[in-house]
């Protein structure tokens, strides 16, 4: 706030009026004064409105892309967007700049409203000046996040830019790290969503990096710290901007990006969606929205769902849906590291963030990728107090070299310490497997899981009964000892008998167990000790 | 309560006809026992048996056919008797006695009946000797081609030439001419050969336009034989029966006591005991030709059941434990009219294609539901042995379930099927129905009108099937149906608002109410017509019926749908996911209105959309719709019950299914709908068209050749990862261009495995 006060008066002049409005001499008579900073005013509204011409809104339209104002209409509920600093210009001479002023400066920024809940919202022009980032433009970003921040409201931020307005110089990179600084001091209080909509290249690409979710659509929008050309001249790589940071790249590889969509439409609707998933900010509750599912819903097809044979795979993302409100579950990064499952729904109509081993991907083993993507996810809902439903289904982590030497531990460790460091409510489902260090870190008991319970299938030990024979027998007969380990350690006795689950409950009742928890933990208090932060293994 | 025919009973068998059986046997107090194969441990049969003994393997062979195990479990059961249901032993004389030996009644005929009918030589011998009226034909057996055209010949064209031992339509030819008898002749037998071990052919006269009319007889060990009113199994596909009815339509008293009295004769001449069904053709002429006996209980019994109020396996298993008939001839009933539906997992839209997968969701119609709907007095009952969750799996029959109805008359029995298939919910990841498929059969005006014949499908279907066609009424009420759902997802989206402590969710949504508008304005349209079909439709909620507790939309809750072209703007614009932009196809009604009111909604996946549609005055007039396909409309109920499923929400719309039939409906805010104009479709990559591996792997087999016609859910090829096995599908129809990996092959993840040919990709009729 303190900073708005500060900064408003230095740039009222320049900010609110166009160039071609500042230079005119005053007109001599008042009321002819008044018409004419009327006409003025409108010509400058109808620039802002146009930003880079019919000839560059055809072009964006050419390439499938929609303008940042289109994007804001249909990212916002309808007529609730309010503009901020619709005049501001930049105030750069250098290579002729001077000559062209146009207001709104490439990006258009204001509040409205999605689903009724306020969001603050800055959407780069790439019709004005290829979208790129000068020190007015900056400005106007910071404006609203630190509006964002003050009043509790989430940040989108459209990106369709083509990176650091060169002529601007140092200007520029203040400007970005400023939008850094915000980025990181916003982090964990209000709700960042980053939609990459278009280039999104150099430096620029760390404020989407620093978000809580990134976006991108599809063939139109590639993010990269370097580009083809450089990668070329440096590495005598030839690769495309698509192959190098597209969409399919950052969903698929990098897991840079959350969610990949077809088209701007898709893009702006995934968003909304996403959005009705998380609270205004760390200060408020998760949305309720009523919903016509019975939370009783006893469903006797998770009874069957586990086949018998601990070896065969099945779909831990159906019986994910089977559990929540009307079968949704949002997945995020559903194409990353599929090992693992995260993602948003609702038991009862309130949020829960879901993580969940997928024994149909490498039988859900956890790897350093997996570790990282639900390590994120997981503090992701504990920043946003959003209560974590885990499903165990884990035999444990990931061999190999590649592994080992890519640092497995230190990855691993991350989720550990997330889980560990959590302090929403926490609800844990063993359906299968849970074994060795895995099932440790899964949310479990020992890292003050609030609700452990296991399906009757639930096989928890260090580990299966093949591999632990050899070691404890020493491969003397096999079978009759695997049949004894079997029956000590192939179901969930052990594990009730020392408390470390608090029931074995039949699958069909998981809902109800789930909202109950919910009910039971919904106004949770856990209080650490005082640190200035923990040291997360980075 | 009499004491029950006998303390136990074993059911020879598994699926919807175990389950059937045991619920009779349960109903009289008998202990069941039912017999399972691994991958059934967790099938609704075993759950429903008090005592359940595992068989052996997947494979019939080594299980559900295995006499041994069976014996073994009868004795290790004490069972006192057993039941075989339809097909594996059933009509198998050996297990007859076998059953027997060990000391157990055998549910069903005797081994020398089941003998005699088993072979369709000697039982057209039989059936001649008791005066039963058969084909005219020759029954000797032939050993060449120049023989069997003199037969067919004597015999008089057309000729069917047919495998003595044969069934369910194998080995069966049917010439017009010498050249057709001669080929007919070699390729019968070599199939003949192939199929059953037996190459024996006869030939006998083809009866054109014939219908399939069957009677189902019961008879006790005391000589008393009673017929039951025939069944009409005319609508057949491929020699399997679809469709069937009870009684049969057009069929004169005389024929129907000719056919019956010629049965029991038959019955008779064997000695027969319990239940069993003889099969008769029946010409444009009304005459009657006798086709073969099936000595067990068949699969469409229930229609009988239906209209005689009997239970059959009740009196089957009284006459097993040697008690007479407890009814004459001249006690048999016959009320009311019968359908039954076979809901096969198939894909009709494929050419029927069996299909097979996990039934992700599962729910019968509800009875109150259809007979509200239908407007008429009746009965809903399903016959299944299947639950959500369950599989249908590459072992077994495809037979999902039986959807049976009763009604006073045939056109009620009718209508409350096609109101029943609407609300009958099947999904599952690659697993298709053909729900659709009998929902247009059941709609069908030849059928309305009860023309059937063996002939019917062929006849009215000769290029296959393409799905549902809507009418431009039933293409309103659908658009109306997923506006009303777009309102309700929006109020329910803008609705967390601030919920006051322990306030339930209708109260936020009433909150919503009042703070939102209570009309919105969409565009509309079905996917597969594209832009130039768009609708501005304009959706206002009647608040006056307010927001009750625990529903969204709560029944009896108004909504009013109005519709129109989309303007100008929006239909000429390019989108991208739509056709080419053309005028406004004829079909589509210049406007329109339709008053909604609600018995009961859904928003998720599993919902159940149910209203009432009202047309209103401000409609255009007639646009030639014609009424067919149209769903009956109950003046005094006012307008068209209308009752649509929610599949799924999608990011733009929905996913319905109506007609028995899946509809992908696009609604959008008009300015969604505008600025779509500007966006473009993905640009094509070799890789749209490959399957990747999902994950590093060994890949361990591949399913596919080059060259190789593969359909949407087919099994391509297994990777191993982790000790997991897992079956890659194909992911929509095409052709198999190249192979890029080999059997053994380390697969890193994304890499192709198969890459599929585009241009000979079937696109399925919209």
């Amino acid at each position: 706030m303190l900073r708005l006060v500060i900064d408003r008066p230095r740039l009222a002049r320049h900010a609110l009026l166009p160039r071609s409005l500042c230079s005119l001499p005053p007109p001599p008579k008042t009321l002819a004064k008044a018409a004419s900073v009327r006409a003025r005013l409108e010509e400058a509204e109808v620039a802002a409105k146009l930003g880079g011409g019919e000839a560059r809104i055809e072009a964006q339209h050419r390439k499938g892309k929609l303008t940042a104002r289109e994007r804001l209409t249909l990212l916002l509920d309808e007529g609730t967007f309010r503009e901020y600093d619709k005049l501001k210009t930049h105030r750069c001479e250098d290579f002729d700049m001077g000559s062209n002023r146009p207001p709104g400066d490439g990006v258009v920024t204001g509040h409205g409203k999605i689903h009724g809940r306020t969001v603050f919202v800055f959407s780069q022009d790439f019709t004005v000046f290829g979208g790129s980032l000068g020190e007015a433009h900056a400005e106007k970003i910071c404006k609203i996040m630190d509006k964002a921040l003050a009043v509790g409201a989430p940040v989108i931020g459209l990106n369709d830019s083509g990176g650091a307005r060169i002529q601007e110089g140092v200007g520029s990179l203040a400007g970005y790290a400023e939008v850094f600084q915000r980025n990181v001091d916003a982090s964990g209080v209000v709700p960042q969503l980053s939609i990459i909509m278009g280039p999104c290249a150099g430096g620029a690409v760390y404020s989407p990096a620093l978000t809580d979710f990134t976006v991108m659509v599809e063939h139109t929008s590639y993010m990269f710290v370097t580009g083809p050309d450089v990668v070329k001249t440096v590495t005598n790589e030839e690769v495309s901007a698509e192959a190098l940071g597209g969409a399919r790249t950052h969903t698929r590889t990098s897991g840079v990006a959350h969610l990949a969509c077809p088209n701007d439409v898709a893009a702006m609707a995934t968003t909304r969606q996403l959005m009705s998933y998380l609270p205004s900010s760390n200060r408020q509750p998760v949305p309720v929205l009523p919903t016509e599912d019975p939370i009783s819903r006893a469903d006797e097809a998770l009874d069957r769902i586990v086949p018998a044979d601990p070896n065969v795979p099945y779909d831990m993302g159906a019986l994910v849906r089977r559990v929540l409100d009307e079968r949704s579950f949002f997945e995020l990064q559903p194409d990353y590291a599929k090992n693992i499952l995260t993602g948003f729904g609702r038991v009862g109509g309130r949020t829960v963030g879901i993580v969940a081993n997928q024994p149909q991907e490498l039988a859900g083993c956890l790897d350093i990728n997996a570790a990282v993507k639900a390590a994120r996810f997981v503090r992701t809902c504990d920043a946003y107090g959003i209560p974590l439903l885990t499903f165990v289904d884990v035999p444990g982590f990931l061999p190999g070299t590649g592994q080992e030497h890519g640092g497995v531990i230190r990855h691993g460790a991350k989720l550990l310490y997330a889980y560990a460091e959590a302090t929403v409510p926490k609800v844990t489902v063993i359906t299968r497997k849970a074994y060795g260090g895995a099932y440790d870190v899964m949310a479990s008991k020992h890292l003050r899981g609030d609700v452990n319970v296991a399906w009757p299938s639930a096989e928890i030990a260090v580990m299966g009964a093949k591999g632990a024979v050899e070691i404890i027998f020493r491969g003397k007969n096999v079978d009759e000892n695997t049949a004894t380990y079997e029956t000590k350690f192939a179901n969930p006795l052990v594990a009730a008998q020392r408390g470390f689950i608090d029931a074995v409950i039949a699958p069909r009742e998981t809902r109800q167990l789930v909202w109950e928890s919910l009910e039971l933990l919904s106004d949770k208090r856990q209080e650490r000790a005082w640190r200035k932060h923990g040291n997360i293994p980075l | 309560m009499a004491p029950p025919p006998f303390r136990s009973l074993l059911v020879a068998n598994r699926g919807e006809i175990a389950c059937r059986t045991m619920r009779t046997a349960k109903r009289l107090g008998m202990r069941t026992i039912g017999v399972y194969s691994e991958p059934d441990a967790r099938a609704p049969h075993v759950a429903m048996a008090d005592e359940a003994i595992c068989i052996g393997s997947a494979a019939s062979a080594d299980s559900y056919l295995r006499i041994d195990r069976l014996i073994d479990a009868i004795k290790k059961t004490g069972a006192e008797a057993v039941h075989p249901g339809y097909g594996f032993l059933s009509e198998r004389a050996a297990f007859c006695e076998a059953v027997e030996a060990a000391g157990a009644a055998f549910v069903g005929p005797t081994a020398h009946a089941i003998r005699a009918m088993g072979d369709k030589i000697e039982s057209k011998l039989l059936a001649q000797a008791a005066g039963v009226s058969t084909i005219p034909g020759v029954l000797a057996v032939m050993k060449t081609a120049e023989e069997a055209v003199a037969v067919a010949n004597k015999v008089g064209y057309p000729v069917m030439l047919k495998a003595s031992a044969g069934g369910g339509g194998k080995g069966m030819r049917i010439a017009y001419n010498d050249a057709e008898a001669a080929s007919g002749f070699a390729l019968s037998a070599a199939e003949a050969a192939a199929s059953f071990g037996d190459d024996r052919i006869f030939v006998e006269r083809y009866v054109e336009k014939p219908r399939h009319v069957e009677i189902q007889l019961i008879a006790d060990t005391f000589g008393n034989t009673v017929y039951l009113p025939p069944r009409d199994c005319s609508i057949q596909r491929r020699n399997q029966k679809v469709v069937e009815e009870a009684p049969a339509p057009h069929l004169s008293e005389a024929t129907v006591r000719a056919m019956g009295e010629e049965a029991v004769a038959l019955a008779k001449a064997v000695g027969y005991r319990s239940a069993g069904t003889v099969e008769f053709l029946v010409d444009a002429q009304q005459r009657h030709y006798f086709l073969e006996m099936n000595t067990r209980l068949q699969v469409e019994h229930p229609v009988t059941e239906m209209v005689t109020g009997l239970d059959l396996v009740e009196v089957m298993l009284q006459v097993a434990a040697r008690q007479p008939l407890p009814f004459a001839q001249a006690d048999v009933l016959a009320r009311g009219w019968s359908f039954e539906c076979r809901v096969y997992a198939e894909d009709p839209l494929r050419g029927f294609l069996p299909s097979v997968g996990t039934l992700a969701r599962y729910v019968p119609p509800d009875e109150a539901a259809v007979v509200a709907a239908a407007g008429c007095e009746g009965t809903v009952r399903v016959d299944d042995g299947v639950v959500e969750g369950g599989e249908i799996s590459v072992h077994y029959d495809p037979m999902i379930a039986k959807l049976i109805t009763h009604g006073a008359s045939r056109d009620e029995a009718r209508r409350l099927m096609l109101h029943a298939l609407a609300r009958y919910q099947i999904r599952g990841d690659g697993l298709r129905h053909n729900l659709n498929f009998l929902h247009t059969l059941l709609d069908h005006p030849r059928f309305a009108r009860g023309e059937v014949t063996t002939a019917f499908i062929p006849e009215e279907f000769p290029d296959g099937y393409d799905g549902h066609v809507l009418t431009p009424s039933q293409k309103c009420e659908l658009l109306a149906c997923a506006a009303a759902l777009e309102l309700a997802a929006e109020l329910r989206a803008t609705a967390p608002a601030p919920p006051a402590p322990g306030a339930s969710p209708a109260s936020a949504l009433l909150h919503a109410v009042d703070s939102v508008a209570l009309s919105t304005n969409l565009w509309a349209r079905l996917e597969s017509e594209g832009a130039a079909a768009e609708q501005q439709l304009t959706v206002t909620l009647d608040p006056a019926v307010g927001v009750s507790a625990g529903s969204l939309l709560p029944p009896g809750m108004r909504l009013l749908v109005q519709g129109a072209p989309a303007t100008a703007r929006g239909s000429s614009a390019a989108d991208p996911d739509g056709s080419a932009p053309t005028t406004a196809p004829p079909s589509a009604p210049a406007s329109w209105s339709r008053l909604l009111t609600l018995s009961s909604t859904g928003l998720g996946p599993g919902g159940l959309f149910e209203a009432r549609a009202q047309t209103l005055p401000l409609e255009e007039p007639k646009e030639g719709d014609g009424g067919h396909g149209h769903e009956e409309s109950d003046p005094l109920a006012g307008g068209t019950a209308l009752a649509v499923q929610v599949l799924e929400r999608r990011t733009q719309g929905w996913l319905l299914s109506a007609f028995g039939t899946t509809y992908e409906v696009l609604t959008r805010a008009p300015r969604v709908a505008e600025l779509s104009r500007h966006l473009k479709p993905p640009p094509r990559s070799l890789l749209d068209n490959a399957l990747l591996s999902p994950m590093p792997g060994k890949l361990v087999s591949v399913a596919v050749s080059e060259g190789q016609v593969v359909f949407l859910g087919q099994a391509l090829c297994v990777v191993e990862a982790m000790k997991m096995q897992n079956v890659l599908t194909a992911r929509r129809d095409g052709v198999v261009r190249t192979l890029l990996a080999q059997p053994g092959a380390i697969l890193s993840a994304d890499q192709p495995i198969i890459v599929f040919d585009e241009a000979r990709v079937e696109q399925p009729a919209a």
